[in-house]
Order: C-alpha cells, then structure tokens, then sequence
C-alpha cells in the first residue's frame, strides 16, 4: 500500500483541537488536561485501555458529554464560542459511526442514509434515492441491503451501513468508534482497506477509535494512545514502538503485536 | 459554511463539432436543486453537439453529489464525451462515484385495485385475529402449566422475584388506585343523589354506590388501571429483554423463560389484584360518603347503616372473584405481547400498545361474561 506524504503539522489545518481537556463523572476525573490534534486528510488511530476514555473523548468532541474545563476546536472555531446555528453547521460536516452502528431500527439502511439528507438537504427525492443507493453501493453493500432493516443485517453491514449513513452528508471528518470490532480478521481486512479507499476518493479526515493493531499498523497515517486521562504519545508508529511508556510496550510489543510483522523500515 | 458557498455553473463554448463545457462553481450537494438544474441544463447544452469536452480546470469543490449528477448528465448524453483538466483528487472521485442506473432490471411492482387491496387488507386481518386468538390459548395454556409446575416444585420457585413483583405491581400503585377510586365513588354519589332526589329517594344513593362499586367499577377501573400500569410494564420489559437477546441467553442457560420471568409476574398480578381492588371498594365507598354527607346530608353513622341494609357480602364477593381472573388476562397479554417483540424500537413501541388496548379490551369482556354468569346463577 502506498502512502500519501506524511502530514506535516505545522503547514496542515488541524481540523480538531484540544487543549487541556478536563472531563469527570462526579468526582472521578476521566480527561485530566488531554491535548489533542487531527490534521486534515489524515487517518488518526486513537488507542489506549478500556475504560481509560476513548469514549468519553469522541462524546466531548462532538458535544454529547459535557466537559469540565478545557477548549475544543473544530474547523478552527472554538466551540464554546460559536452560535446553535454555527455549531449545526460544523456538526453537519462531521459524520459519525457508533460502534453498535446506532442505526434507527424501525427505518431501513436507505432510510437511515437518507435521515440526516432530509433534514439538511433541498434535492428531489430522485436525486436523494440515487445518492443513498450510491453511498450504500460505495460501502460495499449489495443493491438488496437498501431495502432490509437493521435487525436483517448481519454485524459487518451493520457496520456497513452506519458508516453509509457517516457519509451521507458528504462529512470532512468522520469519527469512527471501533470500526472493526465484532468482525472476522478478513472482514476486518476489507474494512479497514474501504476506510482507506473511502478516505482517499471523499478526502476525508478520520479520527477512529481503535484497539485493532491490524488497523493501525495498515490504514493509520498517526496513532495517539490514551493513558492516565492524558494522551501519552501521538505520532506515526515509528513513535509508537520507540516510547518506552509501560503501557505502550505491552500494547506494541505484546504477544498479539508480535503476531504481526511490523513493516520493514519501521 | 453556506456564507463562501458559489454557485455551480457551466459556460458553453463551440469549435466545430466540439462542444466545450467548462464547469465553474461549487458542485456540491449544498447547492441544492441549483445543482441538479445545472446537471440538467448540460445535458441541454450538449444538444445536437458531436463531441463534448467536460472541462474541470475552475470547479471550486466536488463532492459525490456533484460528481454523481455532472456523470449521469454525461453518460446520457449521446455525443462522445471526454473530462479535461481533472485534478488527482477529483479523478478518483469521478471514477469511483461513476453514474449508474440503479432502476435499471427492476421493474415497479404492477398496480393492484383499491377494491383488491382492500380485499387483501380484510383477510390478513381475519387471519391474523384467529392467529391472535389460537396463540393466546396457547400462551395461557403454557402460563397455567408453569404455575403448577411452581405448585409442584415450591423449593424452585422464585420467591424473591414474586415478592419484588408484587411491591412493583402492588404497594406501588396503591396511591394512584385510592385516589382514582375515591373520586369516581364520589362521582357517582353526587349523580345518584341529583338523580334520585327527584323521586325523594337520596337514601337510596347509597345502595346505587355500595352495589355498582363492589360488584362492577372497582373491579373494572383497578384492572384497566393495572393494565395501563403493569401490563404495559411487562410488555415493555419483556420486549427489551427479547430485543437484545436476553431471552435467548436464558433459553441457552437451560431456563425457561416462562417460569424465570412470566410466572413469577402474572402470579404477583393474582396475588395484589384482590388486595388492590378490596382498597379500591373500600376508597370508593369513602369517596362516597364523603359526597352524600355534603350534598345529601347524609351523616357516616346514616351512611353505614343504610350500606348495611343495600347490600350482602355476595355483592362484596362478586367484584373480589373477577379481581384475580382479571389479573391473569392482564399478564398473560402483556407477557405474549413483550415476547412477540421483534427486533426494532417500533415494534416495541407496537406491541406495548397493543398490549394495554388488548388487556383493556379483555377486561371489559370477561366483566361481561361475569355479569352474564352470575346472573343466571342469580348470585
């Protein structure tokens, strides 16, 4: 697989910024002071323990938590200072897939794609049908999906199809909770590969949540790990296997890591 | 993101029998119906032309809308036709994003007559109620073999879930059973008395609340109240529990969902059901009292004495026998409607539903039934 020039920070947008995120459930801090950056057309792997806050992260990010203290920058503009309209019109350009896919279970998958384009959307239902059949066909689900609800579906198009429903608005950035859990390792192959496909045809940002190393040694332009409320190391992977932090040793060098064989020049 | 929005567009040039379509614009899905004019005003502006060049070197942005329509206006088209100037970016995007015809093959199902839907609509229905009735029979049957089986084996019945079921269904809406029983003997004391007064007979007010409340509305407004309050709970548990598999994790456990969850339910109903409507009579009698002392002047001591005279404790037992057979109808429909649960909210929400209008329904038909019973046995 080729990769694109690697992104250099200081001439990329970022299209997220955090600064000093601090978010807590009563008085049990999660998010201690957690910087954070994804620049734009990058594929950013976010790794770090169960219940450590990869979660509560992605909530706070797109407005579902609320954060303590702390600054969250999306396209550029801080979300505490924007208006209810403004903030409509950066969430439209955010697409979102849930991990259980989230999809409304009385539609169907071309319902669930077409939700949010008839509510943000003047087109004719024509050109609504078509866009809808276009995206499921580009997620690499047969023309007969469109027509089954959610409870039809197997769970890779479950995942499938809420990813079509991420992308029905033509999202800049897509977050991406644990794409490929629940899924065989050649499911999880091909998912990954349309992630990166999709990524390359649409030009999109994608910030996923991951604990598939498979994920993130083949579609991932730069990882960050998640420990102690904090993100302990972003960069490419090179980063990542070099940091001598406990945590990131276990997971990089573990028995499962070693199963895969990193790339040669890493 | 609108504010820096341009509009799509397109200028037409000719050089012989090439036509020149040089795009301008954002070709994005924000554009709206602006954007599917556009897409349709090129292939109005390739009329007639020989060749068509789709020149993309001043687009501002493409999006898979964008791509979608600028590629089905060309494949119509029938002039041979090129893309000049396409960047990397959107070179993949118009491969990937390439016009098909996603009717083509499939052809629209023939159309039938009103008269005939209606036809089909009348008979689905008819099958579906006897279908309805056949698996209620079989429910309740399955449900009455569960109870003896808890009969049979006592050590493996489970005691504490009764008991949790029977504070839920029971001590739990004892306040709002009060207070709806307390009004409604109001209610009808005062229409009684108005009623009768014309006669001169406000005394007899008391034996028209002791006898229409213990033999028919305290029983009948305490299960329409359990049915739209513990029915509806049953069906909404035992319908998310089917949504997510839990009952097929008890199945798998070697449990049956029967006795682990249906039973303990529908026997807690039977057990409170009397309980609920003896205070259901009792806060309707008060109710009434109430009301005749104010508007007929009636004392409690008068009250009682009269009551006593109006009515027989087979008056009393009467509305007590249907209380646990209403509590029966009631779980059983709720329990069938929950685990007829399929896997969407919708039909969640569908079957709750159905399940108080079923119960409620029921109710008032075996209160008929009882009626009819006891009158030919003149109890």
């Amino acid at each position: 697989m080729t990769r694109q020039a690697p992104i250099d920070p200081a001439t990329t947008e970022a299209l997220i910024r955090v600064r000093d995120l601090v978010v807590g459930f009563g008085d049990r801090l999660i998010l201690r002071g957690l910087d954070l950056d994804v620049y734009r057309g990058e594929v950013l792997g976010f790794v770090g323990g169960s219940g450590q806050g990869k979660s509560v992260l992605t909530r706070t990010i797109l407005g579902l938590t609320p954060k303590r203290s702390g600054t969250i920058e999306l396209f550029g503009r801080n979300l505490d200072a924007v208006s209810q309209n403004e903030r409509r019109a950066l969430e439209r350009r955010c697409g979102v897939m849930f991990q259980q896919g989230a999809l409304f279970s009385g539609l169907t998958v071309k319902q669930n794609v077409q939700a949010p384009m008839r509510e943000y959307l003047d087109i004719s239902p024509r050109l609504m049908d078509e866009l809808a059949l276009l995206k499921i066909e580009l997620v690499g689900l047969k023309r007969d999906a469109a027509d089954k609800f959610p409870s039809e579906l197997s769970g890779g198009m479950i995942k499938r199809a809420a990813l079509a429903r991420a992308l029905a608005l033509d999202p800049d950035l897509v977050f991406l909770d644990e794409p490929t859990s629940g899924l065989d390792p050649i499911g999880a192959a091909e998912f990954d590969e349309l992630i990166q496909t999709l990524q390359r045809t649409l030009c999109l940002t994608v910030f996923m949540v991951t604990h598939d190393l498979d994920s993130l040694y083949s579609i991932c332009d730069r990882i960050a790990a998640l420990a102690d409320g904090k993100v302990i190391a972003a960069g490419p992977l090179a980063t990542m296997l070099a940091s001598d932090y406990p945590w990131l040793r276990a997971y990089f060098h573990g028995k499962r890591a070693r199963a895969i064989a990193p790339p040669a020049e890493v | 993101m609108a504010a820096n929005l341009m509009e799509p567009a397109f200028t037409t040039s000719r050089a012989g029998e090439l036509t020149r379509l040089a795009l301008s614009g954002d070709w994005t899905v924000a554009a709206g119906r602006t954007l599917e004019k556009q897409a349709a005003a090129l292939g109005a502006a390739a009329q007639g032309a020989q060749r068509v060049a789709f020149d993309f070197a001043n687009i501002g942005k493409l999006d898979t809308a964008g791509a979608w329509v600028i590629d089905a206006a060309r494949q119509k088209m029938a002039a041979q036709s090129a893309s000049e100037n396409l960047s990397p970016d959107m070179a993949t995007l118009m491969h990937a994003v390439g016009w098909r015809d996603f009717n083509a093959g499939r052809a629209p199902p023939p159309p039938q007559s009103a008269l005939y839907d209606s036809f089909v609509d009348v008979g689905e229905s008819v099958v579906e109620a006897g279908h309805d009735a056949y698996t209620g029979v079989a429910f309740l049957g399955e449900t009455v073999a569960s109870l003896s089986r808890a009969v049979l084996h006592p050590a493996k019945f489970r005691l504490t879930s009764l008991v949790y079921h029977m504070e839920n269904f029971g001590l739990r809406s004892t306040p709002i059973i009060l207070l709806i029983n307390f009004l409604v003997g109001g209610i009808v004391a005062q229409q009684g008395i108005f009623q009768l007064r014309y006669f001169g007979a406000e005394t007899f007010a008391v034996d028209l609340i002791g006898i229409l409340i213990l033999r028919e509305l305290g029983v009948l407004l305490t299960s329409i109240m359990i049915a739209g309050r513990s029915g509806s709970a049953i069906a909404a548990e035992l319908g998310s529990m089917k949504m997510r598999e839990e009952i097929d994790a008890l199945k798998v456990m070697g449990m049956r969902p029967m006795d682990v969850l249906v039973t303990p339910r529908v026997l807690a109903l039977i057990l409170v059901m009397p309980l609920l409507n003896f205070l259901a009579d009792m806060a309707a009698i008060f109710g009434g009292m109430v009301v005749s002392w104010i508007y007929a002047g009636l004392s409690p001591d008068a009250f009682l004495s009269r009551l006593q005279v109006a009515i027989g404790l087979n008056t009393f037992m009467v509305g007590m026998i249907k209380a646990p057979f209403m509590a029966m109808v009631i779980g059983v429909i709720g329990a069938m409607e929950g685990l007829a649960v399929e896997g969407s909210a919708e039909s969640l929400g569908r079957q709750v539903t159905s399940s108080v209008v079923k119960s409620i329904f029921m109710v008032i038909l075996v209160d008929g039934l009882f009626a009819i019973f006891f009158a030919s046995i003149d109890y």
